[in-house]
């Protein structure tokens, strides 16, 4: 019921552009196991604010979920509104985010309609980079990382 | 990790934070620290629902660090036993009290008109809820998520009418679908005029190396996604027991008159499972989801016109509302399961309290005249759902000693004998054999999850244990559930905290415990438990227990009195309280 949660070693390996997907998000059951783990693993704290995917809610858990990550756009918003190039589009299409070079001035954040990236308290955006940790615990295949043909 | 207790004064309107580190080191959090702050803050003899009393919230060191460590206790004067109050919810509460940054919270004093309180990270405020007094507990959510901030990671912890009319068993519910269910939490509240609780919080936590952590979350998440360790919480869920029990004679039946219910088959957690559940829902941080929740659908007109609840269910309630009360649909279950979550008040207790009342009535105890003329009688889900409103009420002298226990109204109206309560606290669902019956008159909460009994019964109906065993068992399971539920871990998920896997996690969060310190916390924290018990009156040499334990099979056949002696001699010798 769940994949491979050794994800360290599984980012090590990846060699092909890989996008997350929300597959299933009327799965969800609201255990927070993705935002957990996207906090562990790229920020090493326990944290919820500090996810770059979100799980909410609308009408407390009475209402339905919803999952909301990073799209991994081919034409990346967020990349095309930074004004400093700190968010930059690679040709395979892999948004990278350079942190020395931001401002902190939110234009990302205000490009994604989706609402996938969010400032964090350091005022620098809070980015998915599709590694697959929140895929890995997630236990009702909601997620799905894909691999992205070039 | 700073360890902070944060205090609310509803009188003064006043909040501070201290940090009680060693208060933390000595006993872990959650219960152990819960027990130790209602010795500071209840002086003997406090009135329970007194501005006196304190309400004391609680986690533990692996809240939020760890898979299914997602409770919170509350600690308590309970207002319908007089000694110890202690009752576990999960949702998003301990989520929200870990990102808050606070690991206990204190409670006292009484509001001057309805209120509720705010808790956003360290900012605390007590606002006016005037307006909200009188609304269901469902709708007092969906009311309070417009005023407050902190969407998709804050807790909401309210009462329903029930609290505010201090019925004695009313609960607290948490998050729509989980409660501070047992032992009447929800009057506490209602004595305080405190509608409710929210809490949010922005702050993130640390560990010493996150190497480490990731490896240790990861075994522990393998461990309870991959094994069976707790399949049966994510199929069918705690109901599938209905049918299990029934077989085994061991699913109590119109008031304990029987252990089996013919019916059975048209409760069974299958049934609910097949023709109602319509969606799982977790705690935060937990992979399973064991919260089931049914689709309730009834035609108020015969123009296709439909009212649909969302209503949770577990093998409790169904228990409580269903085979004890002889109710053979689930639709008459989840109806009365409704009506409970809208007054906010416990399902188990509620239902004892109206199966007594039924038998009552069948022997002439109770007459028309004391129920209004609402005919307490076995499957009269119309009946019992008007029963519960009026407990809430409540318009006579009759439904006010029913808003005060059965144990209460069985010593006014006769019937002790088949009141079903140990320690004044309305049984489980449980007529498996001695050990439950033990179980639940010497637990601390007088909870069928004190000890579990109900399990060393099962065991013994599989290999013979001696009383003296089963005593044995019990006192292990008294203990090392006050360690778990010091940390505030999910009692289901009690087979993958193993010594080992506890004291690893605890070292990844920084704390360093031998097998020796868990097991002598474990026992400290039984007997702080029992000082305050005793304290406030508890005397378990004179415990009453209902004669109707020892007429009706169970599942270990006909329990015998000498038996139940037996056990209570061995478990005060091995206690250290008496010769023996």
């Amino acid at each position: 019921m769940v994949g491979n949660v050794n994800v360290e070693a599984e980012m090590k390996e990846q060699k092909k552009r890989r996008r997350l997907k929300v597959a299933h998000p009327e799965r969800c059951i609201g255990c927070l196991g993705c935002m957990f783990a996207c906090s562990r693993t790229r920020t090493g704290t326990v944290s919820l604010q500090n996810s770059a995917i979100k799980v909410q809610t609308q009408g407390g858990i009475e209402g339905d979920f919803r999952v909301v990550a990073c799209r991994g756009c081919d034409d990346a918003p967020c990349a095309r509104a930074c004004p400093v190039g700190a968010l930059e589009q690679r040709p395979d299409g892999a948004v990278v985010f350079h942190k020395d070079l931001c401002t902190g001035c939110g234009s990302c954040e205000k490009a994604c309609l989706v609402g996938a990236i969010t400032m964090g308290k350091d005022a620098k955006p809070i980015k998915c980079i599709h590694c697959g940790a929140c895929v890995a615990f997630c236990p009702h295949d909601v997620l799905r990382l894909e691999e992205v043909s070039a | 990790m700073l360890r902070k207790v944060l205090y609310i004064d509803l009188s003064s309107r006043e909040s501070w934070i201290e940090e009680r580190q060693d208060l933390f080191e000595d006993w872990m959090g959650g219960t152990g620290v819960g027990i130790k702050l209602l010795q500071e803050e209840c002086p003997a003899g406090t009135d329970p629902l007194s501005p006196q009393a304190p309400i004391i919230l609680s986690i533990g060191p692996l809240n939020g660090f760890f898979p299914v460590a997602t409770k919170t206790v509350a600690t308590f004067k309970s207002p319908l036993t007089g000694e110890l109050g202690e009752s576990y919810a999960g949702g998003r509460l301990s989520l929200a009290l870990r990102f808050a940054g606070h690991e206990a919270v204190v409670i006292r004093g009484r509001a001057e008109r309805p209120a509720y309180i705010s808790i956003n990270d360290a900012d605390v405020n007590v606002k006016d809820a005037t307006s909200i007094w009188g609304i269901d507990a469902q709708t007092t959510g969906v009311i309070l998520r417009e005023h407050e901030t902190g969407v998709g990671r804050r807790s909401i912890i309210r009462i329903g009418p029930a609290g505010e009319k201090l019925v004695r068993f009313a609960g607290v519910v948490v998050d729509t679908y989980r409660h501070f269910g047992r032992l009447g939490l929800g009057a506490v509240f209602g004595s305080k005029m405190l509608k409710a609780l929210v809490v949010s919080g922005t702050e993130h936590a640390d560990v010493p190396d996150a190497r480490r952590y990731r490896e240790v979350y990861s075994r522990l998440y393998s461990t309870i996604v991959k094994t069976d360790v707790m399949e049966k919480y994510h199929d069918i869920g705690t109901s599938v027991n209905i049918n299990v029990l029934n077989w085994l004679k061991g699913l109590p039946t119109k008031n304990f008159i029987l252990s089996s219910f013919s019916e059975g088959e048209k409760i069974s957690g299958e049934m609910f499972a097949d023709n109602y559940l319509f969606r799982r829902l977790s705690c935060a941080g937990c992979p399973i989801g064991c919260v089931h929740i049914a689709a309730l659908k009834s035609a108020f007109s015969t123009h296709h016109e439909f009212e649909l609840r969302k209503v949770s269910y577990d093998y409790e309630p169904i228990y409580s509302l269903g085979s004890n009360l002889g109710v053979s649909t689930a639709e008459g279950i989840l109806r009365l399961i409704d009506v409970c979550e809208r007054m906010g008040m416990d399902v188990m207790s509620a239902g004892v309290v109206l199966s007594w009342a039924t038998e009552a009535m069948e022997r002439g105890l109770i007459t028309t005249k004391e129920t209004m003329d609402i005919p307490f009688q076995w499957n009269n889900v119309e009946g019992y759902s008007r029963a519960l409103e009026s407990i809430v009420k409540p318009p006579n002298e009759f439904y006010s000693a029913l808003a005060m226990g059965v144990d209460y109204a069985a010593k006014k109206y006769g019937g002790r004998e088949f009141a079903m309560a140990l320690g004044k606290n309305e049984v489980s669902g449980y007529h498996t054999g001695p050990a439950s019956i033990v179980g639940q008159l010497v637990g601390v909460r007088h909870s069928h999850l004190d000890n579990a009994g109900y399990s060393i019964d099962q065991k013994a109906a599989k290999r013979s244990m001696d009383p003296e065993m089963m005593v044995d068992e019990i006192i292990k399971e008294d203990n090392s559930r006050g360690v778990f539920n010091s940390l505030v871990g999910c009692l289901f998920a009690r087979g993958v905290y193993t010594e080992e896997n506890i004291i690893d996690a605890l070292g990844a969060v920084g704390i360093t415990k031998t097998k020796d310190d868990l097991q002598s916390l474990g026992r400290r924290i039984f007997e702080e438990k029992y000082k305050f018990k005793i304290q406030e009156g508890f005397d378990l040499s004179h415990a009453h227990i209902p004669k109707r334990f020892y007429e009706t099979v169970s599942t270990l056949g006909i329990v015998a009195p000498e038996t139940i002696e037996e056990m209570l001699r061995q478990y005060k010798k091995k206690r250290g309280w008496g010769p023996g």
